[in-house]
């Protein structure tokens, strides 16, 4: 256990090193374990291009093993001052996430960026005192309404790390635009599908994209907020805008950065699977509990958290279809 | 004085049984999902009568409950129906919730097969407890972990309000192109099934529910309880061959009637 510690730690530094030389290093490091026992993440900021590190989350479910941080949370050093993007799942998460990022770089944070309404890209925001916390209208909106319910959800599931959490909302509206910080030209872009706003970042200057919850990669996507349409067509968007060299690099929410790209044909893939097979199995007449007890096909069998996720989103959604074959008569 | 001692050590040899009696007996009842309400649910429900527990009654439910407003069971004793000179009545309970009992179900015509939904309060054992016409109770069960508060929360219908406007309005199907020797009837009859359980809203639920052929001969009849969810969504199995005119007649626990064709 030792000795693998020593050697992420190595492996880190040696790739921080890197780092300052060449503008990109693309290979993955694997996320360290965290810390149960003194609550300590051990995040590892991972540089992806210039001025942009990634903060890798597992490739699970929530699990008090994995302290619940299952997302992707990135900054980018602009050289007039930071950028943070998510802030995780916890007070406690704000607070180390604070600490790695003044550990990398001396600049100041300017903003802080919570891509959607879902718990773990805003509940860090506690820790952000004193700094901009920035979201769309839309996101402010569903982080008043349903911050409490997250909360006690997380820390049903979470326990111990949860401790001292408050839902904490973004503070500021912002609106897509672009704008200019230090050496980096940036966008801001507003799509919808994953949930009703979906914030995208788009860093002109390094082709990276930061793609929020409309990518998922190695990992069945979440559904509490979305509308299948929607998603796809901001899916199609982003292919768009990938085959215009719009960006080269994509940091998913959720699932390894290394493999982001991917993430769009993959969500699509699940996301088409998903409703083609509620919809056949509902002119069928075959029952909730049954699509439960029947498992993904293999090409999805190996993604981070199969079938819980899977669940959720028939429950959520299959109820809709049962009745739509009732009535379609 | 010699008497008055032996009777003493008599009551104390009797206590002395007694407490190595409770340190071997089980508080669950011998029942294998372990669960200290077992024992008062057997007698409320079975009596004296000969029990056992058997994998001839399958009691599906997923393994944790996402939505605890609509958790999915399905039953299934198709096993026993050669069994005790066939199946009188299945009774569905949930040993932890507020109001235990779910549903009691005769399948006359029908297979002894059912899937719906239920509220759950917290994680709880699900059973099913089929009896035979002999007499004799055969228990099938399955744990399901959940957040809870199923039951004291009110469902989607009676928060916007908008049940009245549906009350005992029925979508009912034949399916026929499943595999299997059988026509599977899915039928929903919008009902706010409220449970009591939240402030200022009464009980109000769907207490019987039957299908009946154009001779009048019934072919399942329901008993349905609090725990069923909102509009409920019942899934049956019917023999492939058989009648295809129905009506499904029932009536909720404010005297409202129930009354719609089924065609399949």
């Amino acid at each position: 256990m030792k000795t693998a510690c020593t050697l992420a730690v190595a492996l880190a530094w040696a790739m921080a090193a890197v780092a300052q030389d060449g503008p990109t290093t693309t290979a993955p490091t694997t996320t360290p374990a965290p810390d149960q026992a003194r609550l300590n993440y051990r995040l590892q900021p991972r540089q992806i291009a210039e001025g942009t590190w990634v903060i890798e989350g597992a490739v699970a479910d929530f699990l008090p093993a994995n302290g619940c941080n299952i997302i992707n949370t990135a900054f980018i050093a602009t050289g007039d001052g930071v950028i943070v993007i998510n802030t995780g799942p916890s007070r406690l998460y704000g607070e180390q996430q604070r600490r790695a990022i003044a550990a990398v770089t001396p600049q100041p944070v300017r903003a802080v960026l919570n891509l959607n309404l879902h718990p773990d890209y805003f509940f860090g925001n506690q820790a952000w005192d004193g700094v901009p916390t920035q979201a769309l209208a839309g996101s402010i909106a569903g982080m008043r309404a349903e911050g409490e319910s997250y909360a006690d959800n997380l820390y049903r599931l979470c326990g111990a790390w949860m401790r001292g959490t408050q839902a904490t909302p973004a503070r500021q509206a912002l609106e897509p635009g672009s704008f200019t910080m230090g050496a980096h030209r940036l966008e801001l872009r507003r799509l919808q599908g994953h949930t009703q706003d979906d914030l995208v970042l788009i860093d002109h200057s390094t082709g990276v994209l930061f793609a929020g919850g409309l990518v998922f990669a190695e990992r069945v996507p979440t559904t509490p907020h979305a509308d299948p349409a929607q998603w796809l067509n901001s899916l199609d968007q982003l292919e768009q805008w990938q085959r215009q060299g719009q960006f080269k690099q994509l940091v998913p929410s959720h699932g390894p950065v290394a493999q982001g790209l991917k993430g769009i044909a993959q969500t699509r893939d699940w996301l088409v699977w998903l409703t083609g097979w509620m919809n056949d199995s509902a002119r069928q007449g075959l029952d909730l509990s049954e699509l439960l007890r029947t498992p993904a096909p293999e090409r999805f069998a190996r993604w981070a958290a199969q079938p819980a996720e899977l669940h959720r989103s028939l429950a959520q959604w299959y109820p809709a279809y049962e009745r739509r074959a009732l009535q379609a008569q | 004085m010699i008497q008055r001692r032996n009777l003493l050590l008599a009551s104390l040899w009797g206590m002395a049984a007694q407490a190595s009696l409770a340190n071997t007996q089980d508080a669950t009842g011998g029942d294998p999902l372990g669960s200290m309400q077992w024992p008062g649910l057997r007698k409320q429900y079975t009596q004296d009568a000969p029990l056992r527990f058997t994998d001839q009654v399958l009691v599906r439910t997923p393994a944790f409950a996402d939505d605890a407003l609509n958790v999915p069971l399905q039953i299934d004793a198709r096993a026993l129906q050669q069994v005790g000179g066939g199946i009188a009545r299945m009774i569905v309970v949930a040993d932890r919730n507020p109001i235990r009992e779910v549903l009691s179900f005769e399948p006359l015509q029908a297979l002894p097969m059912l899937a719906f939904r239920i509220r759950l309060e917290q994680a709880s054992p699900i059973r099913c407890l089929v009896q035979t016409r002999d007499g004799h109770w055969h228990v099938g069960g399955a744990m399901t972990q959940a957040a809870g508060g199923g039951c004291t929360v009110p469902g989607a219908s009676r928060t916007d309000g908008s049940w009245s406007k549906t009350l005992n309005q029925v979508q009912a199907r034949f399916f026929t192109n499943l595999a299997g020797a059988s026509r599977r009837l899915r039928l929903q009859v919008m009902h706010p099934m409220d449970t009591g359980l939240v402030a200022g809203i009464p009980a109000f639920y769907i207490e019987r529910l039957e299908l009946r052929d154009a001779a009048d001969q019934p072919w399942w009849r329901l008993q349905l309880h609090e725990p069923v969810s909102e509009n409920p969504l019942i899934t049956l199995e019917m023999p492939t061959d058989g009648p295809r005119e129905f009506c499904l007649l029932g009536e909720d626990n404010n005297g409202n009637r129930i009354d719609a064709g089924v065609r399949a």
